[in-house]
């Protein structure tokens, strides 16, 4: 069984691997004490005719012991995990110099509108992809998510994020990309028979590369 | 001495109580243990359906696209060929969930033990309502035959999943489904009027009932577990059935609770859901944490560790259940500063799980463990309800969660949770109650090779799902290898099938061994495993009015191994080693 996350690209990703890598040390403690106790317990104490049981109603120590340690632990960890929750999802968490891209999703496809050359959703020179969301490594690029008909939920999992696209909803959701490549962009959220098949990819060039696309796309639009 | 104290008993019952007709004993029966094995035979019908569906699915999982052996039997609309189509993929996904958590596990939890154990464990004849007990049994009969009729109707059943997430439920033209959303909707409703009048009866009865001396904290963590868990389903379920009928409506007569195109909130369904979800996610746990503690106090012959911690743990997560339901909805577009409110709580909720987990540690330390059937059951459910319970904390953490929410290690979680956890605990429960119930003992044999072939089968299933889950594998999809990330899973994703295959046919010994020993049992005497419970006051199978005179309770439930004792158990209902009247006042006063 193999307890690793898959390599992840994203520049919030580490900070959301390395929270989990934490937890799973500390379930681990936890999970070895609980079994490895309960393990020995269930060999030493094994019923024989001559053993009598130890008679006790409890201990008031060990019960503030077991209360006090989880209740501590749990707040550390919501402690830790605050920061990069605010981080990814946060309401002010998206970069002022985020690249916008919108992309509504619909049964079961992606539609992702460009804001041109311009820089700019809701100019004229906008144009749109269906299933490709082409973006710049190293730059913050921010989602404009909507959905048309059903929930969706935007899932890239080589950048660690996830957003339900609910309909009537326009949420904002950001990442920065950290390597060129092409990964895949899921719905991670039932919204009907072709739910499986709802994938898309995510495309991230350098700053050349994205601008020579942007050119081929710009002609292809004013050729149209 | 005790078969003619027993003979004696049956001959009272017979020439004073007991002329009722056939139909009046066991079919339109007002007795709460007769409706108590009718809720046992429904529910345990309905989880082997739902355990059914699980292995339809698991087939196109692990063998996508090809033809399932078998599956010629099934019509055109369902699978042609034997091959799944994705419409009825997802039905199965959304009745598997729907048959198992509202028609096995709540009802065998609930239906079956707050039923058959309340009275008898309290010291009472019946239920403080009996004819209103009758009525919710016979309430959930039509519930789950329209539930089941979903399959069979044009557009096949509902398929939104069993959280029914709006608007794909509310909105045929999307879903494709019509009329089986809307028999989903109504059977729920139906069933949650059961539900109510179930728990309003266990409430009362529990209050007002107690035997002579069974104070609050005499009562066994079993009772406790469910006067908390009446307490859930008596507010929880009218919230569902209120957001199903507006649901419905939605559907059939053109409002817009959940349609944003007309002013609607697709997230007022999930809050609703939720409201409701959460605890009777707890309500498919507290029981079986009950049953546990009753069994691992009697497995270990000691009293249960620190009883007072045991009962305030109950309450505290009842409680929390109340407060933690966002925790389903961080990635749902809610608004994020409630992601933190909501992660505080949830991982709170580890406090009181710890607290019950360790007491049951300290309960099993240094006793005289007898593994028997029930015991066995209950050991397993602490060490798989551990690792459920621990990996509710990944997702409890706001981060992770936004990469594992929906993914396979949540499927993972819940089956720890409430197959590790509650399945197993109704496997002892049943094992242990069985003699109560029909006067025989379950073939100990065979319960030991279904325990150990079940515990097996079981982890080589779900355990390698949180493998799934961390590398990123989507719930409630038809077809994983559509997607090239998730292709290297195709090996993993058969031997879960494989494994989930066998886990279904060993369930045949349980069933085997349920029904043949109804009839060749070994014959039960009134306490077949020295407990200290009321329930084994009465004779076995538990005469209809249960106790002959009312039983007077003398001091705590679990007084195993008492130093002054000459055995190693004493009844509730036998004063302790110099203990000549009931230490405290008499319940009620």
């Amino acid at each position: 069984m193999d307890w690793m996350l898959p390599p992840a690209f994203s520049t919030f990703a580490p900070d959301i691997d390395r929270i989990y890598y934490v937890i799973l040390v500390l379930t681990a403690i936890a999970f070895v004490i609980v079994e490895a106790g309960l393990i020995w317990f269930v060999i030493k104490y094994r019923g024989r005719p001559d053993r009598k049981a130890y008679y006790t109603h409890g201990n008031a120590t060990a019960e503030i012991v077991w209360t006090a340690v989880p209740a501590v632990t749990v707040v550390v960890l919501g402690i830790m995990s605050g920061p990069i929750w605010n981080k990814v999802k946060g309401r002010d968490s998206v970069p002022a110099d985020a690249m916008p891209v919108g992309v509504r999703a619909q049964q079961f496809e992606w539609h992702v509108t460009y804001p041109g050359a311009d820089g700019a959703l809701g100019s004229a020179d906008d144009f749109t992809v269906r299933n490709q969301l082409h973006v710049v490594v190293n730059r913050p690029t921010v989602v404009m998510l909507t959905a048309e008909d059903v929930i969706h939920s935007f899932f890239v999992p080589a950048f660690r994020l996830k957003q339900d696209a609910v309909p009537g909803m326009e949420i904002r959701v950001w990442f920065e990309p950290t390597q060129t490549g092409r990964f895949e962009l899921a719905c991670a959220e039932l919204c009907g028979l072709g739910h499986y098949r709802m994938k898309a990819f995510v495309e991230v060039h350098t700053q050349e590369d994205y601008q020579r696309w942007l050119a081929e796309q710009t002609q292809a639009a004013a050729t149209q | 001495m005790a078969t003619t104290a027993a003979t004696l008993d049956q001959a009272i019952h017979h020439a004073h109580v007991d002329d009722r007709s056939f139909l009046r004993k066991y079919v339109f029966s007002t007795d709460h243990k007769i409706i108590g094995i009718q809720f046992l035979i429904m529910s345990l019908l309905f989880l082997a359906l739902g355990g059914l569906l699980a292995m339809v699915m698991r087939w196109q999982l692990g063998f996508p696209g090809q033809a399932m052996p078998g599956g010629g039997v099934l019509p055109e609309t369902m699978a042609p060929g034997g091959v799944l189509l994705p419409e009825f993929y997802i039905s199965l996904v959304t009745m598997h969930g729907t048959f198992m958590v509202f028609f096995a596990i709540m009802p065998l939890l609930v239906g079956v033990f707050a039923n058959f154990l309340i009275p008898l464990k309290i010291g009472a004849p019946d239920m403080a309502f009996p004819r209103i007990n009758m009525a919710s049994f016979w309430i959930a009969v039509p519930a789950g035959v329209l539930m089941v009729a979903g399959f069979f109707v044009e557009g096949g059943h509902a398929g939104a999943g069993w959280t029914a997430y709006a608007p794909l439920s509310a909105m045929p033209e999307m879903s494709g489904v019509s009329l089986g959303q809307q028999f989903w909707c109504v059977s729920l409703v139906i069933l949650g009027l059961s539900s109510i009048l179930g728990s309003m009866n266990y409430i009362a009865t529990i209050i007002n009932m107690r035997a002579p001396g069974m104070t609050w904290f005499r009562l066994p963590l079993s009772i406790w577990a469910l006067f908390i868990t009446s307490i859930l389903v008596l507010l929880a379920i009218p919230i569902l059935s209120g957001a199903a009928i507006m649901l419905l409506f939605d559907q059939t007569i053109g409002t817009h609770f959940f349609l944003p195109a007309d002013g609607g909130q697709p997230l007022l369904w999930q809050h609703l859901f939720w409201f409701f979800g959460h605890p009777e996610v707890y309500i498919l746990i507290l029981p079986a944490m009950g049953f546990v503690s009753d069994i691992i106090a009697n497995g270990s012959r000691k009293p249960i560790f620190g009883y007072h911690s045991m009962v305030f743990a109950i309450v505290g997560i009842g409680f929390l259940g109340w407060i933690v339901w966002g925790h389903h909805m961080f990635q749902s577009g809610m608004n994020p500063t409630l992601g933190m409110t909501f992660m505080i709580s949830t991982l709170f909720i580890a406090v009181p799980s710890a607290i019950k987990t360790f007491n049951w540690l300290g309960t099993m330390w240094r006793g005289n463990l007898q593994f028997h059937v029930p015991m066995l059951h209950a050991i397993a459910f602490v060490a798989m309800f551990v690792i459920g319970g621990l990996s509710g904390v990944f997702m409890a953490a706001t981060p992770v969660d936004i990469y594992i929410h929906d993914t396979y290690f949540i499927v993972a979680h819940i089956h720890y949770v409430l197959f590790g956890g509650s399945l197993f605990a109704i496997f002892g429960a049943i094992t242990f109650w069985y003699p109560k119930m029909f006067g025989r003992l379950m073939s100990p044999f065979w319960g030991k090779v279904h325990f150990a072939l079940t515990f097996v089968f079981y982890n080589l299933t779900f355990w390698p799902m949180h493998e799934l889950g961390l590398k990123g594998h989507m719930r409630r999809i038809y077809d994983p290898s559509e997607y090239e990330f998730l292709q290297p899973l195709a090996p993993t994703n058969r031997f879960i099938s494989i494994a989930a295959f066998l886990l279904f046919a060993v369930q045949l010994i349980f069933a085997l061994n349920f029904v043949l020993s109804w009839f060749f049992g070994q014959k039960a005497d009134r306490n077949p495993w020295k407990d200290t419970g009321l329930e084994w006051v009465p004779p076995s199978p538990a005469p209809h009015g249960n106790f002959d005179h009312t039983p007077t309770v003398y001091h705590m439930p679990y007084e195993f191994s008492h130093p002054h004792a000459t055995e190693d158990y004493v009844p509730q209902n036998r004063p302790l080693e110099g203990q000549t009247r009931p230490a405290a006042a008499p319940a009620g006063q």
